[in-house]
């Protein structure tokens, strides 16, 4: 069976059914399916776990891998010694709001590895201990375990199995169930030989049966990798992170001394300053705002591309994707609908239009592609031609690809319908002529960016059916908003250069590739990276993987082939190359909530400056008092409210940071203004608030 | 590394006979020919009008209060060997001290102290003061001179230069010029 | 209102200096200049160098290192021998080895700290061939290594980013020697002094009065320490001297001088990376921060003395006059202390350590921002853009795209280079304060009492980690403690700063270029401006609020108490 979609006629009912459902799912796809449960913020079970977590990790070899928030809890310690040394309330107060500072990073990130582990779970069930029967080479069969297949192993599923690992079908065709793993229940057809050969483990077998030659090592199964990946399990850190990381020790660094200075410093001013506010001190500058929350907001952003049911492979390529600048789009399933609809009969000279129009709905009556059934539709609607009974013997006459033709012979007629030149050969044939005047109809329909799809019965060709590519509904939209963000998109398509041209101009999209070859899609993705750009692509066939490989972000369709899927760095499991859109949304989130969180972070020192600055040498100074613009109740009132302050602060973003800082698609220049106002001048602004209320409510409750 | 030690070490001899002889002896000769007064000092028969000296008495107008001390560390005012300031603060104890006692001296000398007559300069070599402070000395100079008050006020008036250009720093009085015109007076 | 004049007229000259200049400087580096030639050749001639031939970044920061090895042993060679050298009419003898060690560091990183007397310890020689020389070089040097930076931008998977001997050589030929030159003709004119005479001996026939009036090659010295933002000056008094800026047109000349080259940078910084705007929004960064601080200085120091209010003098007209020349008066004296302080020159026409404590704040807070606005000469450019990459990627984030700036991507390395090169100014000047803070050799520096005192020794570490040079001079600097720290906070706030971004200009110059699109954090707007400055002023305040309060805040705080 053909697969090809540049074919004119309708692709094949499971082909069909398969791009549907990806073009059906949409963008708001994956919620509250499959791997990817939206679970409240604060699930009580994640919760729950994440109380336990925020404890484990206070290990210190956990601890020393983020240098901010090792410092605090170094700086904690020291404290606790004081306290124990010189006990007092105040001393005993920073100690234990220092270690909640600790305690509240930790649970954030416990918080985000919760949410992925919980997804990990719901997949672990899938992977119960599974039965394979083994195809040994003197063709018995074997029961054995899953686990122990090896590479290159054979195996027999039918109706009803599991298929017990990932592998390639070599032989039958097989309707599987995949919604384990994708969260779509409508099966989908398997089959040897193509581009829809690959099975994955964990998934179930309807109906058939099929041999399937394993193509995993045992423990790296597709599935395997998936809960790997959802759990944060080995996460890597990112490009981007690792030079915020470095950003943020340079801060902590460079506080150190600061802090550490204070101490010679008074002593030279005749003051004396206490270890215990050195330390606070010293905790309120450093970045911890940013440095508790960071890794939680990487997990969070696989986390989101999760619930968009997008597995990344690294976050190396999330972060990637909020880079992107060209977008390879496939215009089938992507920019227009998968099916293309029958929209005009336009007869032959000295035909009647009606005439065509019954002739091209009984040569689709037996078509149940969508394509056909439009056609049927159409000539209901424009001549209220009714499906007729076929009392008569009559013999549906299937597409192959060798006639590249579908039709009916009935009543001695012989009616066929496909693309222009295999009918006018095949009329031809039958010792007709094609009239002249069908060149150009054909061509003129083509340049108009639809498909033609002449009629013909017996030596008379009839005319021609115009089936219109229809452009999604708000296409327009997202590549205009996308356009505004700087991203240029590209389609592509196996399309005349003619065709090509009027979709991409109907669909607003800023470039195209006609008659798209892997080589000519490869060698696109090339120019545009040495132009310095990111390009991000889907595909799905074995002849995408080098493009997908060589793309900075490829996203390879569940439905695709196992080649496919290891070259891209994403995997789609809905199947529905729409979503790059949503992929590098969630990327640029990633950045942005960064971003935005380290310069609220720094903002804040402002305030705990000048809360601290006037407590600290007012013995010695009193006149700095006038430095104490909040009107702190006392020098000690004064830093454990901005200790707090910096602690609270953690647990009040953390839904921010699992969420991402909201984006919309502008201009960089008004997001730049927009989360420069929000968090810089809001960062600046906001502790002093809440500084001075915290500080009112220690007096309320006498803690001096 | 020994190739950048070898070129370091020539490129340093060939900065030191261009930058470090040729540049300034040949402006030192240019210097000579086109501005020969200047270029040496500005230097006449009573002194540099550019370097301050130090006027006792109440017969001539006097200067700034001058910081500059000796090799041993021993005020001498106008001392242009060890040019400088006192460097106190503006909350410094001796500053006041040193302030107040310049602020009595004048008093006693009749003349009512200015703002420059009382802090010192920042060369320690200051050879001006504004027309305030030299208006200020009029009647003090007068009175030890036995001259008539206007005359010295007109001579003051005549040795005020006005800001450089008009608007460039401040107007000032040239403390040695007005007194060798005081002197000329007699 | 002649003050507003004062400021057009200076704000007129470095329109012209910007644009004129700063193509000039432009068109010297990219090699397209030659009418000097004949000098040139014969030099590369000399030094075994191809001129066309370029270094990487690890070449070039070699050669720049042992360069300045060499200029820093050659100067202190100097120094000690000058008492059997020539041109020495004083009969000075040799300088100490402490000493020697702190001015020829002093003068090779740009520095100008002087522990020193100028007239009364340096022969005519040293102060030409050592001193002056340092002052050309050690300009060019940095001029060099801004360019470097910049080229390192303006390429494209380059591994090279220049010749430094050609750029050493060039910048000296074409730039600095003759602006100075010429200079040094306008300030002998002026009344400046240039003679190999010796000192004269005056006597005063109206009162008796004799004075030993020291003089010397100065004028020509003047001209390149200002220049080259430098700042030593042949005195001990430094740009107060009449015999250093005699005029009010020396000082305001003296002011256009020393900010010429750092402005005009930001043109050529336009002008090689290809968009001019991109200068424009640095420059508009440094010129706010120099307005800003221009102004609160200006306003402290138009306040009176409280030591003369004490005193009951009625009239404070002119603001606080102590440690200032009459000839310029309180205002003019502000503008040159802040252009002083804000482009690494540290020249003085007045005493810094007698302004009032916000306008003694306005000078040492001007430093501590690390030397950008403008800076020093391609040292303030070199660190603005350190300060633009760490604006790039906070910013950059907040639009949500890895940041990057001029089209190069910033990430871990570049990240890694740029807070390396901002971060190493603080922590040498709060280290080191606080070991002189700490020990006795240390707390005998200060002339003052109180928080002043604490100002004294802050300022000096400030300053010569800064590579500015000016002081609160009550100081007793020439001490060995102070000779041997100062000199190492000098080295650290040069070298570990240049060999970053040294790294970093090699970093960029090999990478591909990002085409701007819609999607790019535009650095060529208001809008990044404000943020520069934002990062400028956040870094500056964050690392060194502690300190200043207790110093020059808590000293404004004091009414009406004696330290």
């Amino acid at each position: 069976m053909p697969t090809d979609r540049r074919e004119p006629t309708s692709p094949p009912p499971a082909a069909a059914a398969a791009a549907g459902a990806g073009a059906g799912a949409g963008a708001g796809a994956g919620a509250g399916r499959g791997v990817a449960q939206a679970r409240s913020l604060f699930d009580r079970e994640i919760l729950v776990e994440a109380l336990k977590g925020s404890v484990a990790k206070l290990d210190p070899r956990v601890q020393v891998r983020n240098p901010v928030m090792f410092v605090v809890l170094v700086g904690s310690v020291v404290t606790l010694v004081e306290a124990i040394a010189h006990p007092g309330v105040f001393s005993w107060s920073i100690t234990i709001w220092l270690f909640l500072t600790v305690l509240f990073a930790n649970f954030a990130e416990a918080m985000a590895e919760g949410r992925g582990k919980a997804q990990a779970d719901t997949l672990r069930r899938t992977r119960s201990e599974t039965e394979a029967r083994r195809l040994d080479e003197d063709g018995t069969e074997h029961r054995i375990a899953a686990s122990s297949l090896q590479r290159g192993d054979l195996v027999v599923c039918e109706g009803g199995d599991l298929i017990p690992s990932d592998g390639e079908i070599v032989e039958g065709i097989a309707s599987v169930d995949e919604s384990a793993i994708t969260g779509e229940s409508a099966p989908v057809i398997r089959e040897s030989g193509g581009d829809r050969s690959a099975v994955t483990g964990g998934t179930k077998v309807l109906s058939d049966r099929i041999v399937v030659r394993i193509t995993a090592e045992p423990g790296h199964t597709f599935l395997d990798r998936m809960i790997a990946l959802v759990e944060g399990a080995n996460r890597q850190r990112t490009p981007n992170e690792i030079a915020l990381t470095i950003l943020l020790a340079a801060l902590t660094i460079v506080f150190l001394p600061v802090v550490v200075v204070l101490e010679p410093f008074a002593r030279y001013s005749g003051a004396t300053v206490s270890v215990v506010v050195l330390v606070s001190l010293l905790v309120c500058l450093i970045p911890t705002t940013i440095g508790a929350l960071l890794s939680a907001i990487g997990i969070a952003g696989m986390d989101r591309l999760v619930q968009h049911n997008v597995l990344a492979m690294s976050g190396r390529a999330v972060e990637a994707a909020g880079d992107v600048q060209t977008l390879l789009l496939d215009k089938t399933g992507t920019i227009t609908l998968g099916n293309r609809m029958a929209s005009r009969f336009v007869p032959a000279d000295g035909v009647d239009e009606e005439e065509l129009a019954r002739a091209a709905q009984l040569a689709s009556l037996a078509d149940e592609t969508p394509e056909g059934r439009s056609i049927v539709v159409l000539a209901k609607e424009r001549f209220a031609i009714r499906e007729r009974d076929l009392g008569e013997e009559h013999q549906f006459v299937p597409f192959s690809a060798n006639t590249r033709m579908s039709g009916i012979d009935i009543a001695g007629r012989q009616i066929r319908k496909g693309a222009a030149e295999s009918v006018s050969r095949w009329v031809a044939e039958q010792g007709g002529t094609v009239p002249g005047g069908l060149g150009q109809v054909v061509e003129s329909i083509s340049r108009s960016g639809s498909t033609p799809l002449v009629v013909a019965d017996g030596r008379r060709v009839l005319g021609v059916i115009e089936l219109k590519d229809v452009v999604k509904q708000g296409i327009r939209e997202r590549f205009d908003q996308l356009r505004a963000v700087g991203i240029r998109t590209v389609m592509i398509t196996g399309d005349n250069p003619l065709t090509a041209a009027a979709i991409a101009q109907e669909a607003g999209v800023d470039d195209y590739l006609a008659e798209a070859t892997p080589e000519a899609k490869m060698d696109l993705i090339r120019s545009e990276q040495q132009g310095g750009k990111l390009v991000a692509m889907t595909g799905d066939g074995t002849n995408d993987a080098p493009a997908l490989a060589q793309a900075d972000v490829g996203v390879a369709m569940n439905t695709g082939t196992m080649a496919a899927k290891e070259a891209g760095n994403m995997v789609d499991l809905d199947s529905n190359p729409t979503k790059l859109i949503d992929v590098v949304e969630v990327g640029k989130q990633l950045l942005i909530t960064r971003g935005a969180l380290t310069t609220f972070s720094i903002a804040n020192d402002v305030a705990k400056y000048f809360a601290i600055i006037p407590a600290l040498f007012v013995a010695t100074y009193p006149q700095l008092s006038a430095l104490n613009i909040m009107h702190l109740h006392g020098p000690k009132d004064a830093v454990l409210s901005a200790v707090i302050f910096n602690a609270l602060v953690i647990v009040a973003l953390i839904p921010l940071a699992l969420r991402g800082v909201r984006w919309r698609p502008s201009t960089a220049a008004s997001l730049l203004r927009r989360n420069v106002f929000i968090y810089g001048v809001g960062g600046v602004l906001i502790p002093f608030v809440f500084i001075k209320l915290i500080d009112l409510l220690l007096v309320a409750v006498h803690a001096y | 590394m020994l190739s950048y030690l070898r070129r370091s070490l020539v490129i340093s001899a060939i900065f030191i006979v261009l930058l470090g002889l040729a540049y300034p002896l040949l402006g030192t000769g240019l210097a000579q020919l086109a501005f020969s007064h200047q270029a040496n000092g500005s230097i006449g028969p009573d002194g540099s009008t550019l370097i301050g000296q130090q006027w006792k008495g109440p017969e001539w107008f006097q200067g700034r209060p001058s910081a500059t001390i000796d090799a041993a560390g021993k005020p001498s005012p106008y001392d242009a060997m060890a040019s400088g300031a006192a460097n106190l603060g503006p909350r410094s104890r001796l500053l006041e001290k040193e302030v107040a006692r310049q602020a009595a001296r004048l008093r006693r000398e009749g003349i009512t102290p200015t703002n420059e007559l009382v802090t010192s300069s920042a060369s320690g070599l200051d050879p001006d003061i504004s027309p305030r402070s030299a208006y200020a000395q009029v009647s003090a100079v007068a009175r030890a001179r036995r001259l008539p008050v206007a005359e010295v006020r007109r001579l003051v008036a005549s040795h005020i230069h006005p800001a450089q250009l008009g608007f460039l720093g401040a107007p000032y009085v040239n403390v040695l010029d007005l007194n060798m015109a005081l002197a000329a007076l007699k | 209102m002649d003050y507003f004049l004062t400021i057009l007229v200076l704000v007129a000259l470095l329109a012209l200096a910007w644009r004129y200049l700063g193509s000039y400087m432009a068109a010297v580096y990219d090699g397209r200049v030659s009418w000097l030639g004949w000098l040139e050749r014969p030099v590369y001639r000399l030094l075994g160098v191809d001129p066309e031939a370029e270094q990487s970044w690890q070449r070039y920061a070699g050669s720049l290192i042992v360069f300045s090895g060499v200029a820093i042993v050659v100067t202190y060679g100097i120094l000690r021998l000058q008492g059997v050298l020539p041109f020495d009419p004083e009969h000075l003898g040799a300088v100490s080895p402490a000493l020697s060690w702190n001015t020829a560091v002093s003068f090779v990183t740009n520095t100008n700290w002087q522990n020193y007397a100028g007239g009364s310890t340096m022969s005519y020689l040293s102060q030409m061939s050592a001193l002056a020389v340092q002052q050309f070089v050690s300009a060019s040097v940095g001029i060099a290594v801004a360019i470097a930076l910049v080229r390192g931008f303006s390429r494209k998977g380059s591994a090279t980013i220049g010749n430094f001997w050609v750029d050493l050589v060039r910048g000296v030929f074409y730039i600095l020697l003759p602006i100075a030159f010429l200079s040094g003709i306008f300030f002998v004119g002026q009344g400046a002094v240039q003679t190999l005479a010796g000192p004269a001996v005056i006597h005063d026939h109206l009162t008796g009065f004799t004075q030993t009036i020291p003089r010397g090659p100065v004028a020509f010295m003047e001209a390149i320490k200002q220049l080259g933002t430098n700042g030593g000056g042949f005195f001990n008094a430094n740009g107060a001297h009449p015999f250093e800026n005699p005029t009010g047109l020396t000082n305001l000349f003296s002011v256009a001088l020393l900010l010429c080259i750092p402005v005009g940078l930001t043109y050529t910084f336009g002008k090689m990376v290809g968009n001019i705007r991109q200068g424009v929004a640095v420059l508009m960064a440094m010129t706010i921060i120099f307005g800003v601080w221009l102004g609160f200085t200006s306003y402290a120091e138009s306040q009176p003395n409280p030591a003369v209010a004490a005193a009951h003098v009625v009239s404070q007209k002119g603001g606080n006059l102590e440690g200032k020349e009459a000839r310029f008066g309180a205002l003019p004296s502000a503008l040159y202390g802040v252009a002083s302080t804000q482009t690494s020159t540290g020249s003085a026409d007045s005493a810094y350590d007698s302004y009032t404590p916000m306008g003694g704040f306005g000078l040492m807070t001007g430093m501590m921002l690390g030397e950008v606005s403008p800076g020093g000469v391609g040292s303030g450019l070199y660190t603005i853009l350190l300060f633009a990459l760490i604006t790039v990627f906070i910013g950059g984030l907040m639009i949500g795209r890895t940041p990057e700036y001029l089209g190069k991507k910033i990430q871990a390395r570049e990240v890694k280079l740029a807070a390396l090169g901002v971060l190493v100014m603080p922590l040498v000047v709060l280290v080191i304060t606080g070991i002189a803070v700490s020990i006795h050799a240390g707390r005998a520096g200060p002339l003052n009492a109180g928080p002043h005192g604490f100002s004294e020794i802050l300022y000096a570490f400030t300053s010569q980690a800064n590579n500015n040079g000016s002081a609160f001079a009550g100081l007793s600097g020439n001490t060995p403690f102070y000779n041997v720290m100062g000199g190492i906070a000098m080295l650290l706030g040069r070298f570990a700063i240049i060999v970053p971004v040294l790294a970093l200009a090699g970093t960029l110059a090999a990478k591909n270029v990002v085409p701007a699109g819609l999607g790019t954090f535009r650095t060529d707007t208001a809008l990044f401006t404000g943020l520069l400055i934002g990062v400028i002023v956040v870094v500056g305040g964050l690392t060194f609020f502690p300190a200043v309060s207790l110093g020059p805040i808590v000293e404004q705080l004091s009414h009406g108490r004696l330290f």
